[in-house]
């Protein structure tokens, strides 16, 4: 659980050093996302005249749901402790509630930002998550489990092979991730005041410890999507159970190797493609959702595809 | 079960004292206390019955038509029904304990509240056709007339009547489906309908209790009536009639689908599992179009009928394969499901019936803000948002991830139709989840978030002690039943046996309290275990957060970037919250139209913004329908004025034609 916590914000801090570097710009170190968040954890938290108990209680709820999730997800080794408490399907659901108490929390003051990025994100959440699901109805029927730790083994296994259904699925799973961290062309986590903006305008209200809190968790999400894409469609080196000290060590090097490697491939993505218009979005997620579709349907008719 | 009907007798002798005890000073607190305690004694005795193994019990009364006698008895399927239906009457009349006093009409409700409670429970134990169509019938009416217990406010009659011929259509397709059922012999008792029928009849048979049991629960296209009934009755009763009653209904179809009719074939359930799917994303779809309260919840309610067919469904097709386990997982989740929506429904309603004592408002555009003139109201609501809202560690998400499971397991189907068909009935599941999420993302965040709308909301206070007493049960209710799902699932096993031969593992010795529905490997899910590293997080983090970096906190004027507007008009409303979804799936499902009307230019009137949704349901079937009846009578006017020989000769045609088909049939 720790670990997750800690790699989070150097994730952050590396694809904004290299999205820097691929615009010729010198950018932040990488280490930056921890002075941020260290020096936003000792302010003082400036909190809107209206804002409710549920404005001050939400950052944590939020971190809560997320950190758990995050934690859930097999990093370095698959079977590891309470792995078994929530499957795929409660991992989903999980961020689900964090994102339900985020649109809330835009919601409290009342300002018209904090609904604009409230109402943009259930509307891509709305999508984003059917295609989610899609996506793991095809993995649990490949692997005859919703259970991460199950399926991650049996990806890592010989009797994988080539499927068309699940290259389907890895495209519907990084589509969702672009989607689900508010990334570029989905929306921009670089902007201000742009009416585009979806998940800065919920918390606009937002500052200090709570501030934090919630970029943790931001990071923590998008820490999550990279490792599932990793130990789901690379699972390469990804210690067993019963592998012993030097097979963990050998997964957790392979572990942040794939966590850079993902990392590089978003800040180059990002910087070749442009944002989309709000209503072009449910286009995008909609070949997601139906890629999704596509794959499951496969499996539905064959195990073999 | 001789408990049971001796609660529906104190309550049946309730209703009649309510005629004369409404206008009394003391006569709603006396009338509401009788209905709680006879309701908890018949929940407790059901609950226990259930949690005993479900015995079953047989009492013939020598009521009704002479030869036949009313027949009743409780099985597992009946006890479980009974738990629900007296869970939620129990709660509402704990609820109405305060909120009674603010109906303006107290005669108008009083004295058929105790007769609908007594209703639902009869349909519930009726062993024989005539008992149960004779109390379906009763429950229908009763519900009419609190209903229209508010008939002089605008609609409220319109919504009456719409119900009234819904109802009546549902019972005259549930009396056809009994008429095939008992067949010629005309054996109405429920145990002599357990015969070998030709696919024809069954299929007839399966169609027709659709329609009856559907019109009553909700199924679209047959849920006209239930967003404009359910909101027009007293909060109280808003709730029994969207979190019971539907259920109600629900036990009708599973009667006779899994009980009376033995087993039909697999194509039945493609019909179950389509007209549910299509239920479930319309109803979520409708529901987030609307922005007065109760509607939306009335809505929901809809979808959420919508989830417990696809349960439904999936166990008839799974049976009619013999994968017995697989059918006992999905109507496990739809029973599930069952219980969890009577829970956190019936909490919603009484959330809406407290915004709507305290303010006289259900308009969601005149609301707002709320959450600071009632926190206790809000703190419960939102445990039933979070619930309805398919999140873990609540109540609502563990019913839809046995649904999931079951769905996975649907592969191991031999017809090639249904594995079309389940994909995407999934696809449909998960997106009304994500849409139910946004929907009560809106419901709360406008209703109680943000700056108030409207004068009324700055004088609203919190509930009473006894609605928030009955509001804070059920969601310690949600809580519960979504943190240790187990024991739920292992009360349910006496229904899979009887319902679909097969049942669930015993979840009570697995470790940590974790669920497993077909196989440790397959996939578990731990309620308790979630609960509490989530709780330990938040805790932790508050903590460690507080402890060891800052506490100060400092009140400011909103930012919002710099433009905050003091006027709360510039808010986002109920229907600029939908927009995106409405542009997304609205311009099919609704034939939406947005209009905007610019004043040209150096006048100043205002801009005009007009929105059009249109329910297809009404436009496609009911406004057809209705003009061809107009058109037919119309026509047979004319018969009302003929003389009196034409009369007799159209007496003698009948007769004739009558006995040229009996002569012909034979």
């Amino acid at each position: 659980m720790l670990l997750v916590l800690l790699l989070a914000p150097g994730l952050i801090g590396l694809i904004r050093k290299e999205k820097a570097r691929l615009l010729r710009r010198r950018g932040a170190p990488i280490l930056q996302p921890y002075r941020d968040l260290l020096r936003l954890l000792r302010k003082e938290a400036v909190v809107a005249e209206n804002a409710s108990w549920l404005f001050r209680v939400a950052p944590y709820l939020i971190f809560a749901a997320t950190w758990v999730a995050a934690a859930l997800v097999p990093t370095f080794a698959t079977g590891l402790l309470f792995s078994w408490s929530a499957d795929l399907i409660a991992i989903i659901a999980l961020l689900a509630c964090a994102r339900f108490f985020l649109a809330l929390a835009g919601m409290d003051v009342g300002t018209s930002f904090g609904g604009i990025g409230s109402s943009r994100e259930v509307m891509i959440a709305s999508l984003a998550e059917p295609a989610m699901i899609m996506i793991v109805f095809t993995l649990a029927l490949v692997a005859g489990s919703t259970q991460l730790s199950t399926i991650a083994a049996f990806m890592a296994s010989p009797d994988v092979g080539v499927r068309v259904s699940l290259g389907l699925a890895l495209a519907g799973l990084v589509i969702v991730a672009i989607a689900e961290n508010a990334r570029i062309p989905v929306d921009n986590p670089a902007t201000h005041l742009e009416l585009t903006m979806v998940h800065e305008a919920m918390v606009l209200e937002y500052s200090g410890r709570h501030l934090a809190l919630i970029e943790l968790a931001a990071a923590l999400k998008l820490l999550l999507y990279v490792s599932l894409i990793a130990c789901l469609f690379l699972p390469w080196g990804i210690a067993r159970p019963q592998g012993g000290a030097a097979a963990a060590l050998f997964g957790a090097l392979a572990y942040v190797a794939k966590l850079a490697a993902g990392g590089s491939l978003l800040a180059v993505f990002e910087t070749t493609v442009a944002k989309m218009r709000v209503f072009r979005v449910p286009q995008f997620l909609g070949a997601a959702l139906m890629l999704g579709l596509l794959a499951a349907l496969l499996q539905f008719f064959s195990t073999s595809f | 079960m001789l408990v049971v009907l001796c609660c529906v007798a104190a309550l049946l002798t309730a209703a009649c004292l309510g005629i004369g005890v409404a206008r009394a000073r003391l006569g709603t607190a006396l009338l509401y206390g009788a209905c709680l305690a006879a309701s908890t004694v018949a929940l407790m005795a059901a609950l226990a019955n259930l949690l005993a193994g479900a015995a079953v019990s047989d009492i013939v009364l020598p009521l009704g038509l002479p030869w036949l006698g009313a027949h009743f008895r409780d099985d597992a399927l009946a006890s479980f029904f009974l738990v629900v239906v007296n869970l939620g009457g129990a709660t509402a009349s704990l609820y109405a304990l305060g909120h009674g006093r603010h109906e303006p009409a107290p005669q108008r409700v009083l004295p058929f509240y105790p007769a609908f409670l007594a209703a639902m429970n009869l349909v519930v134990l009726a062993d024989d056709a005539f008992t149960f169509l004779l109390s379906w019938e009763f429950m229908s009416l009763t519900s009419w007339a609190l209903v229209m217990a508010h008939h002089r406010e605008a609609d409220n009659a319109r919504a009456g009547y719409v119900y009234l011929v819904m109802a009546s259509f549902g019972t005259l397709a549930l009396l056809l489906a009994f008429g095939l059922l008992a067949g010629p012999g005309g054996g109405y008792a429920f145990e002599t309908m357990h015969v070998a029928r030709s696919s024809l009849v069954s299929a007839l048979v399966l169609a027709l209790a659709l329609l009856g049991a559907g019109s009553k629960a909700g199924l679209v296209p047959l849920h006209v009536w239930l967003p404009l009934a359910h909101p027009a009755a007293p909060s109280h009763v808003s709730a029994l009639m969207s979190g019971v009653m539907t259920k109600v209904a629900v036990y009708g179809f599973i009667r006779i689908a899994f009980d009376l009719l033995g087993a039909p074939s697999w194509w039945s359930s493609m019909v179950v599992l389509s007209l549910a799917g299509v239920t479930t994303l319309m109803g979520v779809l409708y529901a987030l179009m609307q922005h007065d309260l109760k509607r939306l919840l009335a809505y929901h309610t809809v979808e959420n009928i919508g989830i417990v067919f696809i349960g439904i469904g999936l166990a008839l097709a799974f049976r009619a394969d013999g994968m017995a386990g697989a059918a006992a997982l999905a109507i496990t989740a739809a029973l599930f499901h069952v219980l969890n929506h009577s829970l956190f429904k019936s909490l919603l309603f009484f959330g809406a019936g407290a915004v709507l004592a305290g303010t006289g408002e259900r308009d969601m555009e005149r609301l707002g803000g709320l959450i600071h003139p009632m926190p206790l109201v809000s703190g419960a609501f939102l445990v039933g948002c979070v619930a309805i809202s398919a999140l873990p560690p609540l109540n609502g998400f563990v019913s839809e991830w046995l649904t999931f499971q079951a769905i996975i397991l649907s592969p191991g189907l031999a017809q090639w139709s249904l594995k079309i068909l389940i994909p995407a009935v999934g696809a449909v599941l998960a997106l009304s989840a994500a849409l139910a999420a946004a929907c009560f993302v809106k419901a709360f965040g406008i209703t109680f978030l943000g700056r108030p709308r409207s004068p009324a909301v700055t004088k609203a206070a919190d509930a009473d002690r006894f609605s928030l007493a009955a509001m804070f049960l059920l969601a310690s209710f949600c809580l519960v039943a979504g943190v240790l799902p187990g024991p739920v699932i292992d009360a349910l096993s006496p229904l899979t046996r009887s319902l679909v031969a097969g049942e669930l593992p015993t979840q009570a010795g697995t470790s940590w309290l974790a669920i497993v529905p077909v196989a440790a490997s397959r996939g578990s899910y731990d309620g308790f275990l979630v609960f509490f590293f989530m709780a330990l997080s938040a805790l932790l983090s508050a903590w460690g957060v507080h402890r060891l970096a800052g506490r100060s906190l400092r009140r400011a004027a909103p930012w919002d970037c710099g433009y905050p507007d003091p006027s709360p008009l510039t808010q986002y409303s109920a229907a600029s919250f939908a927009q995106p979804i409405r542009r997304v799936f609205g311009s099919v499902a609704f034939r939406a139209r947005e209009r905007v009307t610019m004043p040209p230019p150096g006048t100043p009137g205002a801009a005009v913004f007009h929105l059009e949704l249109r329910d297809l349901a009404w436009d496609w079937l009911y406004t057809p329908l209705s003009r061809w009846v107009g058109i037919a009578a119309d026509q047979l006017n004319q018969l009302q004025f003929l003389t009196i020989r034409r009369y007799l000769s159209l007496v003698f045609l009948a007769l004739v034609s009558l006995l040229l088909i009996v002569a012909l049939w034979t």
